[in-house]
């Protein structure tokens, strides 16, 4: 309405996706608006919050304020795309075991940046776990939940068959 | 038990994980009308007038409305006192009051509309901190004909013993003044609603705590029927208390009838900053105490800074003042709390209400006097601390709980002995603080004949866990599984009347009517199954499984329901009330339900050249009767006592001179994030099952917000030897404090 419409082409969940969006669109607006994909949460729309964060090409990003022509040839991955074939990501179960879910309003975003963390590190220590999730506010949980489901994912996940419950 | 005590996952964590949960913003009707606000540009002024020829040229916006396209007079709303308008009508109050509302068919074209809408305006002086209101020559907030002189909105006072008498046998009194800064909720979730006519009234759907509140306030603005008026209660993405009392709904619901169509009014979190914030404070206060550290009198003076419109504003001051004496015996108390408008952004319920100002206050206070006096900070309190059964408010329920033993166990959990690395201190507090007085809980069970279970609601969920430990309460009472157990909540049209979800009292006041109306249940089963002569007349009968029985005969619920109604038909339902109790003429309209107390033991570390202080080591404990959720309330004592670091460290409201907010923004505006929190962090619950709710359950929601500035307050103090009496102990306020010392 605004602006040039442009092609996009890019890989969103796994699968490949084109769409025509308005040059000026951000990502979380064209995932949300678009796309349907409510799942990724708008709050701050500047870049603060990290409640909007997706993956592309495997690093987070705040889609609040990335331009959706950005992403053009990229890998996406927003939240719907986690749970493979219904089955939740072992970070999702993680998060869900640890009460690490409050309002859920962070979720989202809290989840894909452990997904980037833990993809390029399989056992990080405290400390490179709150720099990972430094960019990520949450207002519920005061943090400790979280940081105990990453850790949890991160056992989960190098473990070879799943760790059983408490 | 089964299920009560255990910690059961979230009922809705999957939806949360999955990103399929749904929040009021994520809403689309379909015609809806989207709506953006433009806001007053200062603290105070006219308006002269408002251009929206701009606005109306971008394509999709389909009106601006002003005050002069409302009903006259201005529609006013407020659940305390009815003073704010849906817009500003020829005057604004405060930096960020909407004056204009943009309506067009797309959100960007709202958006753009509201960007290109010009307020010409007038400036008038701003009242922006408690000196400039109570200045002889102040410029009113509310400058009505025939209103108050005065931006005072109203003074509570209270007073027991004799403060003048106690005075000559004091060994010691520590006068100090201490602020409490303005505070955001900062909820992540903006807000958002959205609002349509339906069957000649309007259906509200919005994030909100207490949606019955919502629906009088409403009705009341719109002169409309309470049956007219329909609230449904969105998850919420974070409450705190901004989400409790009416913010932008009575405008969409206006504008919905108004328009005929759907109109959904969004906001950005920027724009929370100007929706509502805590009331900051400044509080005198006198204690004194004899030469074994116990306290003989106490004077408080609390200035409570509201905005520019009341919201829960007097309510707030007048149950803060209530609880001054803290936890402890004081036996001569003189306070008087005073609520003041000012022109700022309207100050509404946040997590503990108005006690984290006194608490910091007379925490502190007892820091100053354990140093003086030479007596350790735990065992000074625990020589004031009231015992369980002891009277603490005159006239109220007694101490409900052995206090000492949350006390002991925080500083025990901290290490309170252990001897302390340079540079380091250790600090302890308490808080407390009372639920609604005299409020009212509605429950409805469903039992359906294949053994599951509908429970409707008014509780509001917005993290904190209430679908899961409500379920569980009613799994436990009918030993019926937690997964055929559904939870409806939140909507006026469906579920049965609640007064709100805020401090602390789901568990124990919805709680417990969930309870009564699962043994409403039982008692129905129990006299069908007795009129069809399956059970004998005199015995009792047991539930569980979905099978009734009285020892010797086992029935299902299918049985019974099949042979009672006939088959396919029926379902039992089953009422529960809870009323707390009501005192004619009681300052606060009736009894507390119970005391929610905590404790805090912290450790910090001062960074001499920097002023940064770490906090290394924090403990949360609470006095909660019984857990439903051990886990659930572990992690309410984390959530709250990490949003009260974020107060004691690093967060405040700053306004200009002119009323204009500077920082109203997550890039200026600092809240905790995973590099602020104690790098070791423990919690701990007191179980004695002695509180009001189901299984001797006491609630916990605002927990550590009450207290945990107040410990790092002492634990910075300990490290430095300096008393820091204003909010919040920022690094350069430590530095210069260190500095100054030295030179």
């Amino acid at each position: 309405m605004m602006s040039d419409t442009i092609e996009l082409q890019f890989t969103l969940n796994g699968l490949p996706k084109t769409i025509a969006v308005r040059s000026s669109a951000m990502l979380a607006e064209v995932l949300r608006d678009d796309l349907g994909l409510l799942g990724t949460k708008i709050s701050c729309n500047e870049g603060e919050c990290g409640a909007c964060t997706v993956l592309i090409d495997g690093r987070t990003a705040n889609s609040c304020i990335v331009l959706a022509a950005e992403v053009d040839g990229c890998e996406v991955l927003t939240i719907e795309g986690l749970a493979a074939g219904g089955e939740l990501h072992p970070i999702q179960t993680a998060f869900i075991e640890e009460g690490a879910v409050h309002c859920g309003y962070c979720t989202p975003g809290m989840i894909l940046s452990t997904k980037a963390l833990l993809d390029r590190n399989h056992d990080p220590d405290s400390a490179e776990v709150r720099k990972a999730l430094e960019g990520n506010l949450c207002r519920c949980t005061g943090y400790n939940r979280i940081l105990k489901a990453v850790s949890r994912a991160a056992g989960k996940l190098r473990a070879p068959s799943p760790v059983a419950g408490e | 038990m089964d299920v009560v005590g255990k910690s059961v996952l979230r009922g809705d964590a999957y939806k949360k994980v999955v990103g399929t949960h749904e929040f009021a913003i994520d809403g689309r009707v379909p015609g809806m009308l989207w709506a953006r606000l433009v806001r007053a540009p200062t603290g105070h002024g006219r308006i002269v007038s408002v251009d929206a020829s701009e606005a109306l040229a971008v394509p999709g916006v389909v009106s601006v409305i002003t005050a002069a396209d409302l009903p006259k007079p201005m529609p006013l709303y407020g659940s305390v006192v009815a003073d704010q308008p849906l817009l500003a009508d020829g005057t604004y109050r405060y930096h960020g009051e909407p004056v204009a509302v943009v309506l067009a068919d797309n959100d960007e074209a709202a958006l753009i509309g509201a960007a290109r809408t010009r307020i010409a305006y007038e400036e008038l002086p701003a009242v922006v901190t408690v000196a400039d209101a109570l200045a002889h020559d102040a410029a009113l907030v509310h400058d009505t004909e025939g209103g108050p002189r005065s931006n005072v909105h109203k003074a509570y006072n209270y007073a027991w013993g004799d403060v003048g008498s106690a005075e000559a046998q004091c060994h010691k009194i520590f006068e100090n003044t201490y602020t409490f800064p303005m505070i955001h909720h900062f909820a992540l979730e903006p807000f958002s609603v959205i609002a349509w006519p339906e069957s000649g009234g309007v259906q509200i759907k919005s994030p909100v705590q207490h949606p019955f509140l919502l629906r009088r306030v409403v009705a009341e603005c719109l002169k409309l029927e309470l049956s007219k008026v329909r609230v449904v209660a969105t998850s919420i993405g974070g409450g705190f208390g901004s989400k409790g009392y009416a913010k932008y709904e009575p405008l969409a619901a206006c504008l919905a009838l108004q328009t005929g169509r759907p109109v959904k009014i969004s906001t950005s979190l920027d724009e929370a900053f100007v929706t509502a914030r805590r009331l900051s404070a400044t509080v005198r206060m006198r204690t004194g105490f004899d030469r074994d550290g116990r306290i003989l009198l106490q004077q408080v003076e609390a200035d409570y800074l509201m905005g520019a419109y009341a919201d829960a504003g007097p309510r707030i001051t007048q149950k803060a003042a209530y609880v001054s004496c803290g936890p402890y015996r004081i036996p001569n108390l003189r306070t008087v709390a005073r609520a003041i408008y000012s022109n700022t952004t309207p100050s509404t319920a946040a997590r503990g209400f108005g006690m984290p100002p006194l608490n910091f206050a007379l925490e502190t206070q007892m820091q100053m006097a354990a140093r003086d006096l030479g007596i350790d900070p735990v065992e000074i309190r625990l020589r004031n601390l009231v015992r369980k059964g002891e009277q603490l408010v005159p006239g109220d329920i007694p101490a409900d709980g052995e206090w000492s033993e949350g006390l002991r166990r925080a500083a025990d959990m901290l290490g309170w002995d252990e001897p302390l690395p340079p540079g380091t201190g250790r600090g302890i507090s308490i808080g407390i603080k009372n639920p609604i007085p005299g409020s009212v809980s509605n429950a409805l069970v469903k039992l359906h004949a294949d053994n599951s279970l509908t429970v409707a609601v008014g509780t509001s969920e917005m993290g904190q866990g209430a679908c899961t430990v409500l379920a569980q309460i009613a799994a436990e009472e009918l030993g019926i599984p937690m997964d055929r157990i559904t939870m409806i909540m939140g909507d006026t049209a469906a579920v049965p009347f609640d007064v709100a979800t805020a401090g602390s009292r789901s568990t124990v006041t919805m709680g417990n009517a969930v309870q009564s109306a699962c043994k409403d249940v039982i008692k129905q089963l129990e006299d069908m199954a007795k009129e069809l002569g399956l059970i004998a007349a005199d015995e009792t009968v047991q539930i569980k499984g979905g099978m009734v029985s009285d020892g010797q005969n086992s029935l299902s619920f299918n049985d019974i329901f099949t042979r009672y109604f006939s088959k396919t038909q029926g379902e039992v339902v089953g009422r529960g009330l809870y009323k707390g109790e009501v005192v004619a003429g009681h300052p606060l309209g009736g009894l507390s339900d119970f005391w929610e107390v905590i404790f805090i033991a912290v450790k910090a570390r001062v960074d001499p050249a920097t002023g940064k202080v770490r906090i290394t080591k924090m403990i949360n404990v609470s006095d909660i009767g019984k857990a439903i959720n051990p886990l659930h309330c572990k992690s309410q004592e984390e959530g709250g006592a990490m949003m009260g670091l974020g107060h004691a460290l690093m967060e405040q409201m700053l306004y200009d001179e002119k009323g204009r907010l500077r920082n109203g923004s997550p890039l200026d505006y600092r809240i905790p994030t995973t590099m602020d929190i104690p790098w070791e962090m423990d919690s701990s619950l007191v179980e004695n099952q002695d509180g009001a709710g189901p299984f001797g359950a006491k609630g916990i929601g605002e927990s550590g917000a009450i207290t945990a500035a107040a410990a790092i307050a002492a634990a910075v103090a300990d490290a430095t030897g300096v008393f820091f009496k204003d909010l919040p102990i920022t690094s350069e306020r430590v530095w210069a404090a260190l500095s100054a010392d030295k030179a």
